[in-house]
């Protein structure tokens, strides 16, 4: 299977998107290099614009260059971008509604031997709490492109949660159309079904399988866009399958996880609830194997959370 | 409009500011008295705007990086004809487009949201840098206070904006002294500006008494420097105008009662 890391994929779609749009420039923090927007900037070196080792900065150059119809796409880590400068987020970019793109990698535990100072967590939960943003997080490479080109033909702020491993390319069947808002049913399901975004996607697809091979029946359900949150999906799958899970790299506390539940409990709706995600704790150093494994986020550990709720 | 005509409209604007705050029982006029003659020379003798049509792509831009001096902010905006002087009794009641701290949604002239301290300088880079980028040339306008120059952010602007060469922004700093809890030397040493400023790459002018409009003319008229971005230091007093406020960091937020409005407009009046 192809491997990609979303944040490759991000680069290589900036560029197909900036020689489409000429309104497109990309703003990063001396990070270019590890987020990408190099590729970008070596075709395009006078719509690239290094602010420095300065988020804060960075977030609102771009919100005062929006002003004038440009379209930024900024980029750091997302520990950087959506938490050190979140208040610049929240105030100079959501509350006057500019049309800013913040594209933040590094997302999640899977930054690896970095450690826990660079593993964001937070962010699904800062970012969802914002009014009016839109939080996505492409599953991979193809995704991460159909993404950046919707980001950018939306008029207001949008977070692009992105990763830096490589994670499987989805093809044939698993390659579906991208709307922002929409969840990709990837594979059907009667016994549970199984929400999961970003580099989570693959595991639970690897989950499926698994449980698959023991007579159970399990929907894989790509929420790529976290908020707004695809609700009609969620209840669909409440009324046809006795057990939901889901499954996300990122803190439990005001994740994906928490979404799907006040969805299904205002809905009206009460399955068996699973939630996988890290725990209220931070992460550390270790391959992206170990810590998925560490923090129980592997298709392994899922299926085995999933099997003892069936 | 000449020196006796701007004069005229810092006192009708300080007058505004004082009724406005006056009637909404709460709101910054301190600030709002020291900054009225920068905020009234940029619109009033600099700025190529056009109220009609707010958001003409080659306007010039103005941010009040110090947003919670939106009083005197709204009154200029007024006047300059953005929206009605009635509507200037509006401010901070629900559902006005005059809310406690810009709002650029709401407001038309209102070029970005501002309130929260740091970032109105950033928000102007931004804009001068899109000058630069779209090849256009609008210039940009930004008042920040001075105890905001505790916030590092203006500093990283501040970089910034001399590493991009923008002769197109004007930095304005509203050098009142003051700030919430006091003195800004006693809350935060501010050091000393004129070298500081200097050394992050500004082409400096420093004024003796901002609240002179006649001085602010000469700073804002001054040729600019090719490929640096200016700055305006003004030494201004809080509270101008109205003499038990000058002076006085306990009117940074507060708002005057019926007597004390009333006796800050009969000083107005008499002044000019």
């Amino acid at each position: 299977m192809k491997m990609k890391a979303t944040r490759q994929a991000y680069g290589e779609a900036l560029i197909e998107l900036g020689r489409e749009n000429e309104r497109v420039v990309v703003l990063d923090a001396d990070l270019a290099h590890a987020t990408q927007t190099l590729l970008f900037k070596k075709e395009f070196p006078d719509r690239h614009y290094n602010m420095g080792i300065a988020e804060a900065n960075m977030i609102d150059v771009a919100g005062g260059m929006s002003t004038a119809g440009l379209i930024p796409f900024c980029s750091s880590f997302a520990m950087f971008g959506a938490c050190r400068a979140y208040e610049q987020i929240r105030n100079s970019i959501a509350y006057p509604r500019l049309n800013v793109k913040l594209a933040m990698t590094h997302a999640g535990i899977t930054v690896g031997e970095d450690g826990g100072s660079h593993q964001c967590i937070e962010d699904v939960a800062l970012m969802r709490a914002i009014p009016g943003m839109t939080v996505i997080c492409p599953a991979d490479a193809n995704e991460t492109r159909e993404a950046v080109f919707a980001a950018a033909q939306m008029e207001g702020p949008v977070y692009l949660r992105l990763s830096r491993s490589p994670a499987p390319v989805l093809e044939g069947e698993m390659v579906k159309p991208f709307t922002v808002g929409k969840a990709n049913v990837l594979r059907d399901g009667a016994d549970a079904a199984l929400f999961a975004y970003g580099y989570m996607v693959g595991q639970s697809l690897q989950a499926a399988e698994l449980l698959a091979a023991k007579g159970l029946s399990v929907a894989v359900i790509n929420m790529h866009t976290i908020k707004p949150l695809d609700t009609a999906c969620i209840l669909s799958y409440a009324d046809k399958c006795p057990v939901l899970a889901v499954a996300e790299e990122a803190s439990m506390i005001g994740g994906l996880g928490e979404a799907v539940a006040s969805a299904l409990l205002t809905g009206g709706r009460h399955p068996r609830f699973v939630s996988i995600g890290v725990e209220d704790q931070f992460g550390q150093s270790g391959t992206v194997d170990e810590l998925m494994r560490e923090y129980g986020l592997t298709g392994e550990q899922i299926a085995e959370r999933l099997e003892r709720a069936l | 409009m000449d020196v006796l005509e701007l004069k005229r409209l810092c006192r009708e604007i300080r007058m505004d500011v004082v009724r406005m705050i006056s009637a909404a029982g709460s709101g910054h006029p301190g600030g709002s008295l020291s900054c009225t003659e920068l905020l009234t020379a940029v619109y009033f003798t600099q700025m190529r705007v056009d109220p009609a049509n707010p958001k003409d792509p080659d306007r010039d831009r103005f941010v009040l990086s110090k947003g919670h001096c939106a009083p005197a902010y709204y009154a200029v905006l007024a006047h300059r004809g953005f929206f009605p002087v009635e509507e200037l009794g509006t401010l901070r009641k629900l559902h006005s487009r005059l809310q406690g701290h810009p709002d650029s949604k709401k407001l038309p002239g209102v070029d970005v949201a501002t309130g929260s301290l740091g970032q109105g300088v950033s928000l102007a880079v931004g804009m001068a840098l899109a000058a630069k980028h779209l090849k256009k040339d609008y210039k940009t306008y930004v008042v920040t206070g001075d105890g905001e120059l505790q916030e590092g952010q203006v500093w990283e602007a501040f970089m910034a904006a001399a590493h991009y060469k923008l002769d197109n922004l004007t930095v304005i700093v509203d050098w009142n002294g003051l700030q919430i809890d006091g003195r800004n030397d006693e809350v935060m040493s501010l050091g000393d500006l004129r070298e500081k400023l200097r050394a992050f790459g500004f082409q400096l002018m420093e004024l003796e008494d901002g609240n002179d409009i006649k001085q602010v003319l000469a700073a804002l008229n001054a040729p600019v420097e090719p490929g640096r971005p200016k700055c305006i230091l003004a030494r201004t007093v809080k509270g101008k105008g109205v003499s038990f406020m000058e002076d006085q960091a306990g009117w940074h937020g507060k708002a005057p009662n019926e007597e004390q409005c009333r006796t800050a407009l009969e000083e107005l009046e008499a002044s000019v």
